[in-house]
């Protein structure tokens, strides 16, 4: 059990994907202009993250692996969750288009994303179980989610100082990036795994 | 357009990391120091100008309904090749850049340059473009790997530069540092455009 929360807590906030991996970064600086959207993204990516990273575990260990053919790991796995996301903004167009109208839009910048496709390959290489990898996917998201709030949190608040001119819009964004990422550091060393 | 303009935009005008602002991951990732910064900007260059090159011969046979995934099952097995060959033949760097490397698949500068120019141009022209593209995209990870290892570490390629009295800043080697330096970067490049732009408009009334 104890393996489970460190693993949890390691990539919520010691490894956080978008902070310390760089991960992610274009959702990140794009959707990170107000607080609502960003709640709903966070929610969004880590919901697919979680799935994805289910499918991805059973196709490679289940499939991939007995068959000898794990260099085809990248192809599959990159296919496996392009494909899987489409199908889930198909299947929400047709039953909830209410849900659909507050989705996907995200559902669509998610699909072939660096951050989504990374915990997969991070389970791989670790060889964590599937019970393991679930709690990494989980883990991930949560982390993403929280940076994510905190960060439009932040750029709301900017919207009322005087920033200098040539660093408006993606320049200051960065740099408030930084400081976050700063803030973050805090936590390193904390965990060892 | 000359043949040397579609390989020349690539390194100013449409600089994939400072202009385009894509594919940001990487360049804060592994620009810790000159070595993967040059390591990662050869693979994404060869990715680049191999993907353009296939999808400019296949592009008759690609029905246009289904052509993202085709494309993206060139760039994974491009990718794969890649990152096979660097295993053998370079396997501490293969370690240093780690996850990475296979995470170019997803790299929006590739699929752009698919989509936008080697689907519609002939082999040579998109061979020029991708190789410019990647030359553009090698050259900024260039610049910021080398800020980054000098004011970091006191060194480029690992030879002491700035001497023993330097007392290296070792934020900029670590995450956020390059955070920092994108954002001074992009302020520094806006500046200069609009310097360029008011240079012009000045020109234009005096004319």
């Amino acid at each position: 059990m104890k393996e489970y929360l460190l693993l949890f807590a390691s990539a919520v906030l010691v490894n956080n994907f978008v902070l310390s991996r760089f991960l992610g970064l274009c959702i990140f600086f794009g959707v990170s202009k107000n607080v609502n959207a960003a709640v709903g993204m966070g929610m969004a990516v880590t919901g697919v993250m979680t799935a994805s990273s289910i499918f991805a575990w059973i196709a490679y260990s289940l499939i991939l692996v007995p068959l000898g053919l794990q260099f085809l790991k990248l192809v599959i796995l990159v296919l496996l969750i392009a494909s899987f996301v489409q199908l889930l903004e198909m299947l929400i167009r047709k039953y909830s288009p209410a849900l659909y109208q507050m989705w996907g839009i995200y559902l669509l910048l998610i699909a072939t994303n660096c951050i989504i496709l990374s915990v997969p390959l991070i389970n791989v290489e670790s060889n964590f179980n599937f019970a393991l990898s679930t709690v990494h996917a989980i883990g991930a998201g949560v982390g993403f989610a929280i940076a994510l709030v905190l960060m439009a949190s932040l750029r709301e608040k900017l919207r009322l100082a005087d920033v200098p001119k040539s660093l408006e819009g993606l320049g200051v964004a960065f740099i408030l990036a930084g400081c976050l990422a700063l803030a973050f550091f805090g936590f390193s060393g904390m965990i060892t795994i | 357009m000359t043949l040397w303009k579609e390989f020349a935009k690539g390194w100013v005008i449409e600089n994939p990391i400072l202009v385009l602002a894509l594919s940001l991951c990487p360049a804060l990732a592994v620009t810790s120091s000159v070595v993967t910064s040059l390591t990662m900007g050869l693979v994404v260059m060869f990715v680049i100008t191999s993907n353009n090159v296939v999808v400019s011969i296949v592009k008759k046979l690609v029905n246009p309904k289904v052509r993202v995934p085709v494309y993206i099952i060139c760039i994974a097995t491009i990718v794969t090749l890649a990152s096979l060959l660097l295993q053998a033949y370079a396997p501490l760097l293969y370690k240093a850049l780690g996850i990475y490397l296979e995470l170019v698949v997803v790299f929006a500068i590739i699929l752009a340059r698919a989509e936008v120019f080697a689907s519609k141009n002939n082999v040579g022209r998109a061979f020029l473009d991708g190789f410019g593209m990647g030359c553009g995209f090698t050259f900024a990870m260039l610049i910021i790997g080398v800020i980054r290892e000098l004011l970091g570490n006191g060194t480029i390629l690992g030879i002491n530069i700035l001497g023993t009295a330097y007392e290296p800043a070792l934020i900029m080697i670590l995450p956020p540092g390059g955070f920092l330096l994108i954002g001074y970067l992009v302020g520094l490049f806006k500046l200069w455009n609009m310097h360029m732009e008011k240079r012009q408009r000045i020109r234009g009334e005096a004319a």
